[in-house]
Parts: C-alpha cells; sequence; structure tokens
C-alpha cells in the first residue's frame, strides 16, 4: 500500500492544482494576519473558509483523482498487489496530498507572523486538525461515490451533490426543524443532529474551544451545557474519528468486490 | 495449472458465462477462441482477479484464487485494450511496474526488438496505438513467469512486430510455459497455437487440437472450421 501511497503522491505533487491550493492557502493565511492584526479573528475567519472550502475541495479532488487514473488502477490490478491496498493507496494519495497543502499553506503565515509567542497556537491547531478530518472524510466519500458510478459525469453530480447537502442544505432543514418543532423539547434532537454532519461538528468543535458564546449557536450552547466544554472536544473529536472510519470502511469493502 | 469449475458470471442482465468447465494443464499455447461478447475477456479476467464471479471455482497453481493477490506474482497479463495512465513517460512507467513487482527483469531486450528505445522519454498520451501496444507487450514480457496471458496482442502491429511477437511466444513456450491467448486473427491462432478453447454462450463448445476440430465440422480451412461452429449452433 505504501508503494501506492507514494506513486499516488508524487503523481499529484507533480500536479498543478496542488501548487494553487496550496497558494490559495497561503494567501489567505498572509491576508487575513496582516489586515486583522489579530490572531483570533484571523482564526475565526479561517474557520469560516475551511468549514466550507475544505470539504469541497476534498469532494471535487476525490472524485476528479479517481477517475483520471482509472487506467492506473487497471494496470495495478493485474499486477500481484492486495486490492485494499491500491484503493486505500491512492486515496491516501489524495487525501494526504489536500492535507499537507492545507498544514503548509496555513501554517507558513501564521509561523512568520509569531504563532508561537501568541497563546492561540492550539486553537490553531486544531483548526487545522479539523482541517484535515474534514479532507480525510470528504476524500473518502467522493471516492465512494466514485467506486459506486461508471458514469463520470453522475458520479460528479453527486459528489457536488452531498457536498451542497451537507454542507447548506442540511443546515436549513436543521433550522427548519428547530423553528416546526419550538414547542418540544429539543436537546437531543439537536446533539444527533450535529453528530450526523461532519461540517456541523467540526464547527461546533472550533467554537467550543475558542470559547465564542455568541458564536456558539443552539446547538452548541446545548453541546457545552450537555457535556463541558472538554468532554464536548472529546467526543466530538471521537466523532470525526468515527467519521472518517466508516467511509473508508465501505470503500475498502466495495473494492473488493467491483469487477473491472 | 488453471482449473475452473461451474463458472458463472452476469453483468446485469446479461448472462456471460454460466456454468464454464476448463481444464488447462502445463506448458503449451491455448487459443481461447469465441464470437464476439462470448465472455473470454471475462474469463480472463476472472482468472486475474479483476472480475469477480457469481459462481464457481477458479484455481491457478492448484489453489482457488478469490480473494488472493500473491499468485499473480506468477503471471503475466497483456491486456486487450493498452490504458495507460497518460502523463507518465514510458521510462517512467517501466521503472514503476518493476518496483512494484520486485521481480528480475529483461526489458532490455524487449526494448530493442520492437524498437521503442525512441520512445521511451515520450509521453504514454502522445504514442500511437501501435507503439503503445508494443511498450504493452515490453510491460507484458519482462518478467520471467510460468503463466501468460494474452488478450488481442496483435492489434494494431505492424508485420514486423507481428513477427517478433510470434517468435517471442514461441520462445517462451520452449521454457515450458503455458500461454493462454484470445484473438481474432485466425491465421494467428492457427500459426501459434497448440490447442483451441471455443466459448459459446457462457460454456466451452469444444476444447482440442486444431486438427480435431476440422475434423468435427468437416472443414479443410480454420478459418471456416470456425465459422462452422457458430452456424451450426444457430441452425440447431
Amino acid at each position: 500500500m505504501l508503494k501506492i501511497l507514494k506513486y499516488s503522491f508524487y503523481d499529484l505533487m507533480r500536479s498543478r492544482w496542488s501548487y494553487v491550493y496550496f497558494l490559495f492557502y497561503l494567501a489567505l493565511g498572509f491576508v487575513l494576519l496582516f489586515l486583522n492584526n489579530d490572531v483570533s479573528k484571523a482564526v475565526i475567519t479561517l474557520m469560516n473558509v475551511i468549514i466550507v472550502l475544505v470539504p469541497l475541495i476534498g469532494t471535487i479532488f476525490g472524485v476528479m483523482y479517481y477517475y483520471d487514473s482509472k487506467e492506473f488502477t487497471e494496470l495495478l490490478l493485474a499486477q500481484p498487489i492486495k486490492r485494499s491496498s491500491i484503493f486505500l493507496g491512492q486515496y491516501l494519495g489524495v487525501a494526504c496530498s489536500l492535507t499537507l497543502s492545507l498544514v503548509l499553506g496555513l501554517g507558513i503565515p501564521f509561523l512568520l507572523y509569531g504563532l508561537f509567542r501568541s497563546d492561540v497556537i492550539f486553537d490553531f491547531s486544531l483548526l487545522l486538525v479539523t482541517g484535515a478530518f474534514l479532507t480525510l472524510i470528504f476524500t473518502a466519500i467522493a471516492f465512494n461515490i466514485a467506486l459506486s458510478n461508471e458514469n463520470k459525469i453522475k458520479g460528479f453530480g453527486y459528489a457536488v451533490l452531498a457536498w451542497l447537502f451537507l454542507a447548506v442544505v442540511y443546515d436549513g432543514l436543521f433550522l427548519m426543524s428547530l423553528i416546526i418543532f419550538e414547542e418540544y423539547p429539543l436537546d437531543s434532537f439537536s446533539l444527533a443532529a450535529t453528530m450526523l454532519n461532519p461540517i456541523d461538528l467540526s464547527r461546533t468543535l472550533i467554537l467550543l474551544k475558542l470559547d465564542i458564546s455568541a458564536l456558539l449557536g443552539y446547538t452548541g450552547a446545548v453541546f457545552k451545557q450537555f457535556f463541558g466544554t472538554n468532554t464536548g472536544l472529546i467526543i466530538s473529536i471521537l466523532m470525526l474519528l468515527l467519521w472518517t472510519i466508516l467511509p473508508i470502511s465501505r470503500l475498502a469493502y466495495k473494492a473488493k468486490r467491483k469487477d473491472f | 495449472m488453471i482449473q475452473v469449475e461451474n463458472l458463472h458470471k452476469k453483468f446485469s442482465k446479461n448472462q456471460v458465462l454460466s456454468g464454464l468447465d476448463l481444464n488447462i494443464q502445463k506448458g503449451g499455447i491455448f487459443a481461447i477462441l469465441g464470437p464476439n461478447g462470448s465472455g473470454k475477456t471475462t474469463l480472463i479476467k476472472i482468472i486475474l482477479g479483476m472480475v469477480i464471479a457469481d459462481k464457481g471455482v477458479v484455481s491457478v497453481f492448484g489453489k482457488p484464487v478469490k480473494n488472493k493477490w500473491k499468485y499473480r506474482q506468477e503471471i503475466e497479463y497483456l491486456p486487450q485494450i493498452a490504458n495507460f495512465p497518460s502523463n507518465l513517460r514510458v521510462r517512467e512507467l517501466i521503472r514503476m511496474i518493476k518496483d512494484l513487482r520486485q521481480q528480475t527483469s529483461e526489458e532490455e531486450r524487449l526494448i530493442d526488438l520492437f524498437g521503442i528505445a525512441p520512445f521511451l522519454d515520450k509521453k504514454l498520451a502522445t504514442l500511437s496505438g501501435g507503439t503503445k501496444q508494443k511498450v504493452n507487450i515490453v510491460l507484458a514480457f519482462m518478467f520471467d513467469s510460468p503463466l501468460i496471458i494474452l488478450d488481442e496482442p496483435t492489434t494494431g502491429l505492424d508485420p514486423a512486430a507481428l513477427i517478433s511477437l510470434k517468435e517471442l511466444i514461441q520462445k517462451e513456450k520452449q521454457k515450458g510455459k503455458t500461454i493462454l491467448v484470445t484473438s481474432h486473427i485466425m491465421q494467428f491462432v492457427e500459426e501459434v497455437a497448440d490447442e483451441i478453447v471455443y466459448l459459446l454462450e457462457g460454456k466451452i463448445y469444444f476444447k482440442g487440437r486444431i486438427s480435431e476440430l476440422m475434423e468435427k465440422t468437416s472443414q479443410t480451412d480454420f478459418e471456416h472450421a470456425i465459422a462452422a461452429i457458430a452456424t451450426k449452433m444457430t441452425n440447431a
């Protein structure tokens, strides 16, 4: 698996898009820090960008890479390599190179700004960890969708729809149901609803850590009240981990049974 | 060497293989023939583990292959359509496959034989169909494995390359290897194959020597004998 990972990773490192993605974060980091002059505010702005953009990029890169490397996959399938190694290797290659672009692109400006002397270093690292989780989760979802759809256009469409649903539509539905059922106790409902969407979960996780009550919102408040800050953090990280493991195991399971 | 028992495979509604039994012993060249869509490539891909059978057991080197992958170390495979990662150079592709298989290889001799040295630093996307097929052949033959599977090896080859390919196949046979080959070029099959396996409607319709087939169909010409099988079946 490590060999496949290596080849996929090098392949992506040679691609222009990895650099575009990296430069984008680099620019974003510099602009936010030097225009804002306030690291905590920059972290909040970054959170809003990361939470929407990272899943989108993960989804699109994942689907594109899967369909683009179809020939490579077919070549590998006839070689003495385990099937799950081929797909997990490719998946990790994409996810790692995206994560690297994110961490380096945002890390460099923050380091130059003097992050280590600031006390928001933990907030910032948490932001990067969440970004990494979101990359892993959405790339895995994208690979799953691509694996189940032979047709490129269909696969691409479903993947973008999945992102749109989790990033935008889900929140709308959630809010609507809160309004419609406002006369009922909604604590456990909203807790569950947050857990079931990795994007909402990441947002809650970061806001809990930043401890900004004004931005916490209803769910965040419930989260905090229910678990307390520390338990809340641990539980949401565990949920993110679960969100990562589930699509990856489905990927390995499906890959074993597919015909090529 | 290869045992296939009661093999079934369906692609959505299309039943491709229905209860196929096949036994291929060690050594010699076996041609797998049959009309378009008769399941030749499917059979080969099931042997390689690229397609997963609905029912039945395939054993290679005496062991069932389901969910196994190490046995592919002993197989060289030439795919029907040479699909390569287009942004790689020929040299990189050869190095990569060598790296993945970790076996001794003799690609230099094959590169000379098919004259693809001038293309080594070209990207695979820019190669012509015939040149791609030559690269494909180099990749398939560069390792020393006891079982060689060739799916339409003649596609796009010029006469000189075709002659080299035939010599190459004969040389490998003399080393005691087993070679499975599919082709629609009957002249090529007649020249190289020791035995033919004829697939029809998902089953083996005929297996044996070419002379036996001609006797059975009472034809004097191999190409006509093959055609006769198909018409016989539709008339019956």
